[in-house]
């Protein structure tokens, strides 16, 4: 249109992380703006709102030091885009897609919109295929799958960096020696969380097969509203033209999701709950559906985002919205923490939804179904019987109640505790979950099929019964 | 009538673009925006300018692009072949988008809803000189093994057949009868267009009074939605409500299904074109898909279109309803189109309601529960036909008070009310027995007590058991369950299996995921004959701790395993097992006492 390359200087306003630009012509829907501030520094900003001769444009790097006279601007003429290559993997890149660590630029192979566009759900495959975590509380009871977007729910001081580097490390697949990456995207957290991070991902060798997005606490938080679609970009990248087998994880939704506020609050729109936007769950949506596998194609993205309920309350807009749109979650509870579980995983409000099709025989095992489902409804019971306890006393209860009470401690002791560098398999975790049940009467294992208590009760156990 | 209105874009904000020159335009008329061609729909106007929500991405539109007005509303193409399809919000097919773009969905992507090019064999069922009116069968195609589609004389035409086509394969542009009305001559096609937001027209309502067997016990037997009847099913996330969607679509005697997954999850939608195909309906044998028309738009799909997917899928199912079929139609989620309202009202700077919901939330969602019902469709035949409308509702953080899920409340018959405690114990389907309701339990009465004698009365009673089971847990919670008189203590073992045996039911199970109706009434009758039983029993000095380790017990809370074509005498077996069993029990404390 004959307007790139034009700068203007005609700065009418600015507000929050917002400015006005006026006298403007030919600019699109989210073009990219880049802005030259008085002193000379460049920043970048994206049109939020475009009439015939004015538009509203948000600064990624914020709006300290701009002004309304010197201030000049210049429409690119394109959408925010992201060069890719396979060279990304190993680096480090920020906010707004420039390399931070000191090393020169990539060359890209591609250069993409990072928006994406949203999976045909025709093209989609089911996700299907077991990942095995290595945690029991997950593989057991909350089964990962390849495609899946399964979000830890955490709340401030609690473990769940350990947990997301633990589940980053052991993560593979049954058997296969396929290509796979890690995407990381930090988003507002401090640079000592990276550096845990990053030395995590060196320990194990996996840096090299790692890119990283980087926006830390002191960056500017407007920036963390693009960096989760530059990361989901890179990684489809990775996944869907060079048939990785991609993780993402993204840290901290929280403050992504505080960022988008933000603009919402400057831009004086109608807010929804908590002052958060009224579109919040479509804007979530664009992020965590972008997870998933195509049909024939090789790679996946495989998304854990990570979030800190403030104030523990899952119920908080953030994890609610968030619980609505990813396939499950893994809940931190600070009870479990408190007692020294590692990790603290609370099973019962936790759910993988992909999990029913992604185990049994062929997948992991053929007893998994019944056994989860056994050990979620004994934990189930034996938790309110604690607080029957709590009330009438311990003495008060049947020989059968005492057991699921008992049952229920171990099973947070054995089952779900396990150590930091603990890599169990699928086959452990079962049988872990098999002794668990022979603290049981056999007549209480409704959920399980007769066959298989059987072939996977503890000998004694049994006998003990039949006895 | 000037439909060459062309203006051009003066604002854009999001999904929401502002054109000005659109004097001429009409409300709610289609406009193609852009150079791309987007597809968008007038939702204001003001003086010479429009509001305008775009059904695509507008990333990249600027003021001064053209927008050109079709001066027609939102139309949905019905005809053979919509049957097994999968559309977007808009009816374009998803798996033809494929086809000409990519694995992603593009822009601006123009694709008939119907197949132009696909023939299908139509058999006439009017001949030359017959006299037909709106309705009336001018002849049929046998759309898929299961499904007979009527060709129908679209509303607002009647005469005589002048002209019918002879038997043989036609596409459904091809012209199929003429009829010559007062008007002039009326060429009729299989296919018809018809706009979404309004509704079909029927000659009048009838009353509910035959049920929607969904294989669901705690549906079926304790919550009952009738054919043409409206349910409601809120739950916060990970409670269950698009598993239950999806088994009402599964396995409800409908003849027609409707599921529209809208502002959900990619990876749902991806599982229903997976299993359908494979699943067998347990009636006909034949692929559930056939029977099946989904609405896909995802919660990363344009959110304008997201509005549009529920009117889509509401038409559709109005359409079917008219050739006098069973239609279940079942929207996923209700909240997610209410959000899109909202989003949208909140663009269009409308003063809010209660949580920025537009005020008019309220009214939208009637209407649209509204076009549900049993009716006696168009035509001189006097066919009867029905919609059912099944909705999920997502309320923020579980809590019921919502807008969306009260004023959903205030218009539907039947409340599935989804229980967060129920889902973290994986009590599955997680339906509170105590906090749902439905209003169609007398209405359907009569089918029920044909299966079996006295329903009402033994639904009745189980209902009134698990009452009394809420009321002593608030004492068991106190003193303990072992404090509790022997009496009570069967009343809670009465209940518990009531709850563990009937009403959980295993969705993932090959047996229990479908549970006939005669089973269910079956196992009801035994688990409350049993019930009595016991209660009998402690009366007469049997020890409840005895009870409880019964066999019989054991083979109850398992009998919704047993498989569907031998339970009669499965369950004979177990009766005959319970009565050896207390029989002995009475036995031993009548001979200690003497």
């Amino acid at each position: 249109m004959g307007h790139e390359g034009v700068e203007y200087s005609y700065v009418s306003e600015v507000t929050g992380p917002l400015m006005i630009v006026e006298g403007i012509k030919g600019v699109a829907y989210n073009e990219v703006v880049k802005i030259k501030t008085s002193s000379g520094e460049e920043r970048t900003g994206q049109v939020l709102e475009v009439y015939e001769d004015k538009a509203v444009v948000q600064v990624f790097e914020g709006t300290r030091g701009l002004d309304t006279r010197f201030t000049s601007v210049r429409f690119t003429g394109e959408t925010m885009k992201l060069g890719v290559s396979k060279d990304m993997l190993g680096r480090i890149f920020s906010g707004t897609g420039e390399p931070r660590d000191g090393m020169p630029p990539i060359i890209p192979e591609k250069r993409l919109d990072i928006n994406g566009q949203p999976i045909n759900p025709d093209a989609r495959e089911y996700p299907r295929e077991f990942i095995e975590t290595g945690v029991s509380a997950i593989d057991g009871l909350n089964t990962l799958v390849r495609g899946q977007k399964l979000p830890v729910f955490s709340g401030s001081g609690l473990p769940h960096n350990e947990l997301t580097a633990q589940i980053a490390r052991q993560a593979k697949v049954k058997g296969k020696g396929e290509e796979f990456a890690v995407v990381f995207c930090a988003m507002g957290i401090t640079e000592e969380e990276a550096n845990f991070f990053i030395r995590s991902f060196e320990e194990t060798g996996a840096l090299e097969r790692t890119v990283i997005f980087l926006n830390l606490a002191d960056d500017p938080a407007i920036e963390r509203i693009i960096l989760p679609k530059m990361a989901l970009t890179c990684a489809e990248y990775l996944a869907f033209d060079l048939d990785m087998h991609v993780l993402v994880i993204l840290t901290d939704m929280t403050n992504y999701a505080e960022a988008l506020r933000e603009i919402s609050a400057a831009r004086e729109e109608v807010p929804g709950r908590r002052g958060y936007p009224g579109y919040m769950y479509t804007d979530l949506a664009t992020i965590y559906e972008r997870a998933g596998r195509i049909k024939g194609k090789k790679g996946s993205i495989t998304q854990i985002p990570i979030l800190s309920m403030p104030d523990d309350d899952i119920t908080h807009p953030i994890p609610d919205l968030t619980g609505y749109i990813t396939e499950g979650q893994i809940v931190l509870a600070r009870d479990l923490h408190n007692k020294g579980v590692y990790p603290p995983i609370a099973v019962l409000p936790s759910l993988s939804r992909l999990m029913a099709q992604g185990i049994g025989k062929g997948r992991t095992r053929e007893d998994h179904a019944c056994v989860s489902d056994q050990l979620y409804a004994a934990y189930a019971e034996g938790c309110d019987l604690r607080d029957l306890v709590s009330i009438v006393g311990e003495d008060a209860l049947s020989d059968r109640d005492k057991a699921f009470l008992r049952f229920a401690d171990e099973f947070e002791k054995r089952f779900v505790s396990q150590r930091k560098d603990e890599d169990r398999s699928i086959e452990e975790t079962l049988s872990i979950g098999w002794e668990l049940f022979s603290m049981l009467p056999v007549s209480e294992l409704k959920k399980i099929d007769p066959k298989y208590i059987e072939k996977y009760l503890p000998k004694k156990k049994r006998e003990e019964s039949e006895a | 009538m000037d439909s060459n209105v062309e203006g051009r874009i003066v604002k854009i904000s999001g999904p929401v673009i502002e054109a000005k020159n659109m004097r001429g335009s009409k409300m709610y008329d289609v406009v193609r925006v852009g150079d791309e061609n987007l597809i968008g729909e007038i939702i204001r106007l003001n003086e010479d300018v429009a509001t305008i929500q775009v059904y695509e991405e507008t990333s990249g539109l600027k003021p001064g692009e053209k927008v050109v007005s079709t001066g027609a509303p939102l139309l949905v193409e019905l005809g053979p072949g919509l049957l097994t399809s999968i559309y977007d919000g808009i009816q374009r097919p998803l798996p033809q988008i494929k086809q000409a773009t990519g694995d992603f969905i593009t822009r601006g992507v123009e694709i008939p809803s119907l197949d132009r090019e696909k023939k299908w064999r139509f058999k006439p069922s009017v001949k030359k000189g017959d006299r037909v009116v709106a309705g009336d069968v001018v002849g049929e195609v046998k759309e898929t093994s299961l499904i007979v589609h009527k060709i129908m004389v679209p509303p607002g035409v009647e005469g005589v057949v002048e002209d019918v086509v002879d038997e043989g394969d036609y596409t459904v542009l091809d012209k199929v009868a003429t009829v010559k009305t007062t008007e002039g001559k009326m060429d009729i096609q299989m296919i018809q267009r018809w706009p979404v937001r309004k509704g079909r027209p029927y000659i009048k309502r009838l009353d509910p009074t035959v049920p929607l067997i969904s294989g669901q016990r705690v549906i079926d037997t304790f919550f009952p939605i009738a054919k043409g009847g409206t349910a409601a099913i809120p739950g916060g996330f990970g409670t269950g409500k698009t598993v239950t969607l999806h088994q009402l679509a599964k396995w409800s005697d409908a003849q027609i299904v409707v599921y529209i997954g809208c502002g959900e999850r990619g990876n749902e939608m991806t599982d229903v074109l997976r299993e359908f195909p494979e699943l067998k309906d347990p009636r006909s044998g034949k692929p559930l898909m056939e029977r099946t028309v989904l609405i896909a738009n995802t919660s990363n799909m344009p959110v304008a279109a997201r509005d549009a997917s529920v009117y889509t899928g509401i038409t559709l199912a109005e359409y079917y309803r008219d050739m006098g079929y069973d239609t279940a139609l079942m929207a996923d989620s209700t909240s997610r189109w209410a959000e899109a309202m909202r989003e949208i009202s909140g663009r269009l700077e409308e003063m809010p309601g209660e949580e920025g919901y537009p005020a008019y939330l309220a009214s939208r969602l009637a209407e649209f529960y509204e076009r549900a019902g049993r009716v006696q469709t168009l035509g001189s035949k006097r066919r009867e036909g029905s919609i059912s409308v099944m909705g999920a509702v997502s309320p923020p953080g579980g809590d019921f008070s919502e807008p969306v899920a009260q004023n959903t409340l205030r218009i539907v018959k039947v409340f599935w009310a989804l229980d967060a405690d129920l889902a973290d114990r994986r009590h599955f389907p997680a339906i509170h027995w105590l906090r749902s309701y439905s209003l169609y339990v007398d209405d359907v009465k009569g089918f029920w007590e044909k299966i079996g004698k006295n329903w009402l009365g033994l639904r009745n009673k189980a209902m009134a058991l698990l009452q009394k089971e809420a009321e002593l847990q608030e004492i068991v919670k106190l003193v303990g369950p072992d404090a509790l008189p022997q009496h009570e203590r069967a009343v809670l073992e009465s209940a518990r299996l009531i709850r563990e045996g009937f009403l959980q039911q295993g969705a993932f199970h090959e047996v229990d995921t479908f549970c006939p109706e005669k089973k269910q009434y079956e196992m009801l009758r035994i688990m409350l004959g049993f019930s009595d039983k016991i209660l009998d029993a402690v009366g007469k000095g049997v020890h409840i701790d005895d009870i409880i380790k019964l066999k019989s017990m054991e083979s109850l809370v398992r009998m919704a395993t047993v498989p569907n074509d031998r339970f009669e005498e499965e369950f004979k077996k177990i009766e005959v097992g319970i009565d050896k069993e207390l029989g002995s029990l009475l036995k031993e404390v009548s001979g200690n006492g003497s």
